[in-house]
């Protein structure tokens, strides 16, 4: 396997502009000879099918949801940044593009995510063409907040529902494309299973989830946006169905996986309240605009949290980092919470829980103020607390977030298998090892709209594409496949339920290869996570029959598929002997237990090549080159 | 012309008729009343006989008449096939529907007390239409209203129709707002307070007839 | 805690459902409904019958896949959440709990409490959108929206298009969702091009779907999860008004 990010030459503010010039285009009247697969419809999904559908593409989206707007983009809460500098406030593309090379720690490429910041505001002008309501201000202009890792109010937001209102702007401009009948839509739909011919990715299969129905689907490039691999860890902020099988299809199909073990921790979720917990629920990273972050001084301080004086309070955000203060990246403000719970100073039942104090911002800004801000957020965490988080202090505690990681891309967004993009959050390309807050909502637009309408059509004008139809032997083998795997998890009929493997696996992930990470921990996971996918092949029971809506069997297919991913996320871990964003090594820390990187011997994205079953995957380095901004150490003191 | 029969057939378009025509209906109920306070008078009746003699034989008030029957007809014409319709969007009932957490129950029998109103109308057109304009009667107007309010059967019929009639406008008469899209965050509390207002008087202005004449005749 | 739970049962779409009786015991109050349903499952996966097959998705009520009918209500008896925001702490000990799916005739159901709900997919395809091609548009501040007006505009854009409004309406009316699209795009300026064209091609696309009309009861509005008001609904009967007699 080679891999050739194929980042052009020049300036690196010129890269992208020349590289337009350089893709080949396909003419107008060829365009509706072209057809694509888009996966998925959430921010990355809904935009790329919108905007290949407006050029004349043929396009075919598929969703497993009932709705193609139900994609867990929805969720999203804080913000979307771009540099606009509508604020006066020193930003510009290049702050924006250095802030996120910084924020990730150096482990991303700075030609993709300087791209990300050059078309960062025409995102913003394209939702609100749309008619996303986004926050204004009282004069009629957008209005900015700050957030974690950033020093300039970039970020614009709509509430905290965001992620919503941009997610139902790109599903309006794909309603309508598929109104005119330019986008065939395929809801209830999960693609199973990928066709490879002649080395080009030509078509997936998919099941009907309400027939069952197996279904061969043939395009000219496929696009996988799929999201990210969160729910390997069974508790995650991830939506119960967010999956990872499409890109792990497209893994096992020679699809180079890059940098498994970057997942991100957010520091503000709302704690597990028992064994009954199936999901963990984020509050938005923004509350860390007005709320402190703080834990009792001493352990052992069962007062009422309004009840405890300033001087019994630590707020050892502010305090570690009088600069960033609350208001540090999402990897810092994790650890940092774990490290006080770790001391035994943790808050709530399990003390396994921070406070996110509001009060001081209430008696500033007035609770009006703090209502219209975080509102939604509020009335979420007191359904869930029956707490009133305008009077006692939230309790939060870090939750698997986001994957950085994802399959591995080139500058076009093209896998190592040509003709199959991979898109938003299932690629592995902007973010390096840690994301910053309110850019997941822009990358995965930025790819959708900005950037897959230029590359695919370089693609396509290449040519070179065959004429294929679903007649294809390659289909007939991927639909075998796809059946026989399904035929077998229904004849398993062992002991044990889907989701008791999911939560077994899942705490192997979060004790061994969760916030922070050891040799010895990761080895016992990756034996131990063998152990129990041998168990799960022997031992599932999955009722019903395939020919139905099944959803034991939908589970059953995506565990199966998390069983595999886990454990390369702890052989990635392994090999990364350093402590990058949010892989933290143990081994590897400063003796202010910072994370310690090693650029010289880790500044590589790590692609992993699927070899068999059998056999161990292979790891490829892409080494990383900072020309514009010098690695050093991360501080937000 | 086509986009006047969509727009009849529309479920929005049909509402807005059925509004239009509730408000016209309004508006006779009272003028209606206005009139009928002349039964009050203790004038035996005379200034009653001269404005009903004018109602009956005016031709401007004749021809009014058609668009009131027409009113009537289509209001109801349209709430029954509205309320068909509705039927049909739910062929499976809820095992167990708490409707009354959510909504008011005058603004979910609405097709119920149209329906008791209307009988009352039937009746009510019986008795003093039919038998004055069209099989004619040898007592006066005023003899025949009367007449019958003496009866507590009548009377009581008539008052019950009154409370119904109350309902049907408590709930119609904003909703008619509503559904022509007359919606102001500073005006609509004022109908809404208008329309209590009226859907208490005009009924009540009415029911006051029968139960006077019983008590005092 | 120990409940009851009544829940309807259907195969497919073709079958013919009826309610299952289940006992359920050590339900903790900090149990979300939706995993009260999953706890109730895994006895079921136990005793080898079929679990329960509901639509959920976020799990944080925003997505708007989850939605059954619980004792008589949308989402159930608390106002302004999704029913997988509804906890347990809700609920009585040993109480008796009806658990059924959306009820209407364009929301055929399809297994157990799954019901379809393409068809406010298709209104939307109609006319719920702004036309503005990828790349066509002007900066941001280009125009100017005032702040009540996005605030409002926002309200509207609330809608997570559940069908709780459907599901609540006694005569199975769509009307509070077609308004939020309606009204957040009559509101904006950018939505003002295409106002009139959307606004009659969704009314014709919802009839058309067979879902009943408004009698203005206020049920929808007070089973919103995101409590959209109805005063959308006059703002769509307006908008509707003013596009037929243009």
């Amino acid at each position: 396997m080679k891999l050739d990010s194929k980042i052009p030459d020049g300036h690196i503010s010129e890269k992208w502009y020349k590289h337009r010039f350089q893709l080949k285009l396909v003419n107008p009247a060829n365009k509706r000879k072209y057809s694509a697969i888009v996966v998925g419809t959430g921010l990355a999904g809904a935009s790329a099918a919108a905007s290949l559908a407006e050029l004349g593409y043929n396009v075919s989206a598929f969703c497993y949801q009932d709705s193609a707007r139900r994609a867990h983009s929805i969720a999203a809460q804080g913000g979307i940044n771009a540099a606009k500098n509508y604020q006066n406030d020193g930003d510009s593309v290049y702050r924006l593009f250095y802030d996120t090379v910084k924020g990730g720690d150096y482990r991303a490429r700075e030609a993709n995510v300087h791209r990300l910041a050059e078309v960062s505001g025409n995102i913003i002008d394209q939702c609100v063409a749309q008619g996303v309501p986004f926050a204004r201000e009282y004069s009629g202009y957008l209005d900015n907040r700050s957030f974690g890792g950033a020093q300039v109010s970039r970020t614009f937001y709509a509430r905290g529902q965001t992620g919503q209102q941009l997610l139902l702007g790109a599903y309006s401009s794909l309603s309508k494309q598929i109104g005119l009948g330019n986008v065939k839509m395929f809801t209830r739909h999960e693609m199973v299973e990928l066709v490879v011919i002649n080395g080009r990715a030509r078509g997936i299969i998919a099941r009907d989830m309400v027939s069952g129905k197996i279904e061969r689907y043939v395009a000219d490039a496929v696009l996988l946006c799929t999201g990210g691999y969160g729910n390997v860890y069974y508790l995650s902020t991830n939506a119960k169905g967010s999956n990872a099988t499409a890109i792990w299809r497209a893994y096992r199909k020679g699809a180079a996986f890059g940098n498994p073990c970057y997942v991100q921790i957010h520091p503000t979720c709302i704690p597990v309240s028992g064994d009954h917990q199936s999901k963990l629920t984020l509050m938005s990273e923004s509350l860390r605009n007005d709320g402190k972050v703080w834990v009792p001084k001493r352990g052992d301080d069962t007062r009422n949290p309004s009840d405890i004086p300033e001087a019994d309070r630590d707020y050892f955000l502010e305090r570690k980092y009088p600069s960033f203060g609350n208001l540090v990246p999402r990897d810092v403000a994790s650890r940092n919470s774990k490290q006080v719970c770790d001391e035994g100073k943790g808050v709530g039942g399990s003390k396994l829980a921070v406070y996110l104090d509001f009060r001081d911002a209430i008696s500033r800004l007035g609770k009006p103020k703090i209502e219209e801000r975080y509102g939604n957020l509020f009335q979420m965490y007191e359904q869930i607390t029956a707490e009133d988080p305008y009077k006692t202090p939230m309790r939060i505690y870090p939750a698997v977030h986001y994957t950085m990681g994802g399959l591995w891309v080139d500058y076009n967004l093209m896998s190592t298998i040509p003709g199959l993009f991979v898109l938003g959050e299932a690629n592995f390309s902007d973010h390096g090892a840690n994301r910053l807050g309110a850019s997941a909502l822009m990358q995965g637009l930025a790819d959708g709209y900005f950037v897959i309408p230029y590359t695919l059509g370089g693609y396509f004008a290449e040519g070179g594409l065959d004429k294929v139809t679903t007649e294809h032997e390659a289909f007939q083998a991927a639909e075998n496949e796809a059946k026989g795997r399904l035929d077998r998890l229904l004849s398993i009929n062992g002991t044990k339920s889907v989701d008791y493997y999911h939560k077994a696996l899942g705490k192997i992930m979060w004790d061994n290869v969760g916030m922070s990470r050891n040799a010895k921990g990761l080895e016992e996971a990756i034996k131990k996570i063998k152990e129990i996918r041998e168990e799960f092949w022997q031992n599932v029971r999955v009722l019903g029959a395939n020919e139905e809506i099944n959803q034991s069997l939908e589970k059953a297919g995506r565990v199966a598929d998390y069983m595999e991913l886990g454990e390369l996320v702890a052989k990635d871990a392994l090999q990364r002997n350093e402590s990058c964003g949010g892989h933290f090594r143990e081994e590897y820390q400063t003796e202010e237990n910072e994370a310690r990187r090693d650029d010289e011997n880790f500044s590589y994205v790590a692609a992993w090549e699927y070899k068999g079953d059998d056999a161990e995957p292979v790891m490829h380095k892409e080494p990383l080159q900072f020309e514009y901004v010098k690695p050093s150490q991360r501080s937000y003191k | 012309m086509r986009w006047i029969i969509d727009f009849l057939n529309s479920s929005i378009g049909k509402k807005i008729i059925v509004s239009f025509t509730g408000i016209f209906l309004c508006s006779f109920l009272l003028v209606h009343l206005s009139g009928n306070f002349l039964l009050f008078r203790s004038d035996q009746g005379e200034a009653f006989e001269v404005y009903s003699k004018f109602m009956s034989t005016n031709g401007i008030i004749g021809f009014l008449e058609i668009g009131l029957a027409l009113g009537f007809a289509i209001h109801i014409f349209n709430t029954l096939r509205l309320t068909l319709e509705n039927k049909r969007a739910r062929p499976v009932p809820y095992a167990v529907n708490k409707a009354s957490e959510n909504s008011s129950l005058t603004s979910r029998t609405m097709f119920y007390s149209g329906l008791l109103v209307l009988s009352f109308l039937i009746i009510h057109l019986k008795s003093y239409f039919w038998e004055h304009r069209i099989v004619g009667s040898d007592l006066t107007m005023y003899q025949s209203v009367v007449e019958s309010f003496k009866d507590p059967v009548y009377g009581g019929f008539y008052v019950f129709a009154m409370v119904l009639l109350g309902l049907h406008l408590n709930h119609g008469f904003e909703s008619a707002f509503q559904t022509l899209g007359l919606n102001h965050k500073k005006y609509t509390p004022i109908i809404k307070f208008l329309g209590l207002l009226f859907s208490i008087i005009v009924p009540a202005g009415f029911a006051s007839m029968p139960i006077y004449f019983f008590i005092y005749q | 805690m120990k409940l009851t739970l009544k829940v309807w049962r259907q195969k497919d779409a073709k079958s013919k459902g009826d309610f299952k009786t289940y006992e359920l015991s050590d339900v903790s109050p900090d149990m979300s409904f939706l995993e009260m349903i999953d706890i109730l499952n895994e006895k079921l996966i136990d005793s080898k019958e079929d679990p329960i097959a509901f639509d959920h998705d976020c799990r944080e009520g925003i997505c708007g896949s989850c939605g059954l009918y619980v004792n008589g209500r949308a989402h159930g008896l608390k106002r302004g959440i999704t029913v997988c925001q509804l906890h347990m702490r809700s609920f009585n000990d040993g109480e008796t709990v009806w658990i059924e799916p959306w009820r209407a005739k364009p929301f055929p159901v399809l297994k157990d409490l799954i019901v379809d709900r393409s068809p406010l997919d298709r209104i939307m395809q109609a006319g719920g959108f702004i036309s503005a091609r990828t790349g066509s548009a002007p900066d941001a501040h280009a125009v100017l929206i005032d702040h009540d007006t996005a605030e409002l505009a926002m309200d509207a854009a609330a809608c997570i298009g559940c069908g709780a409004c459907v599901a609540a309406c006694k005569n199975a009316s769509a009307m509070l969702f077609v308004s939020a699209k309606v009204s957040q795009f009559a509101l904006l300026p950018q939505g003002h091009p295409e106002r009139e064209s959307r606004v009659l091609a969704m009314v014709a696309q919802m009839d058309k779907e067979g879902f009943g009309s408004c009698t203005n009861t206020g049920a929808c509005e007070a089973e919103c999860p995101k409590s959209i008001s109805i005063t959308n609904i006059a703002r769509l009967n307006r908008e509707y008004l003013k596009a037929v007699i243009k």
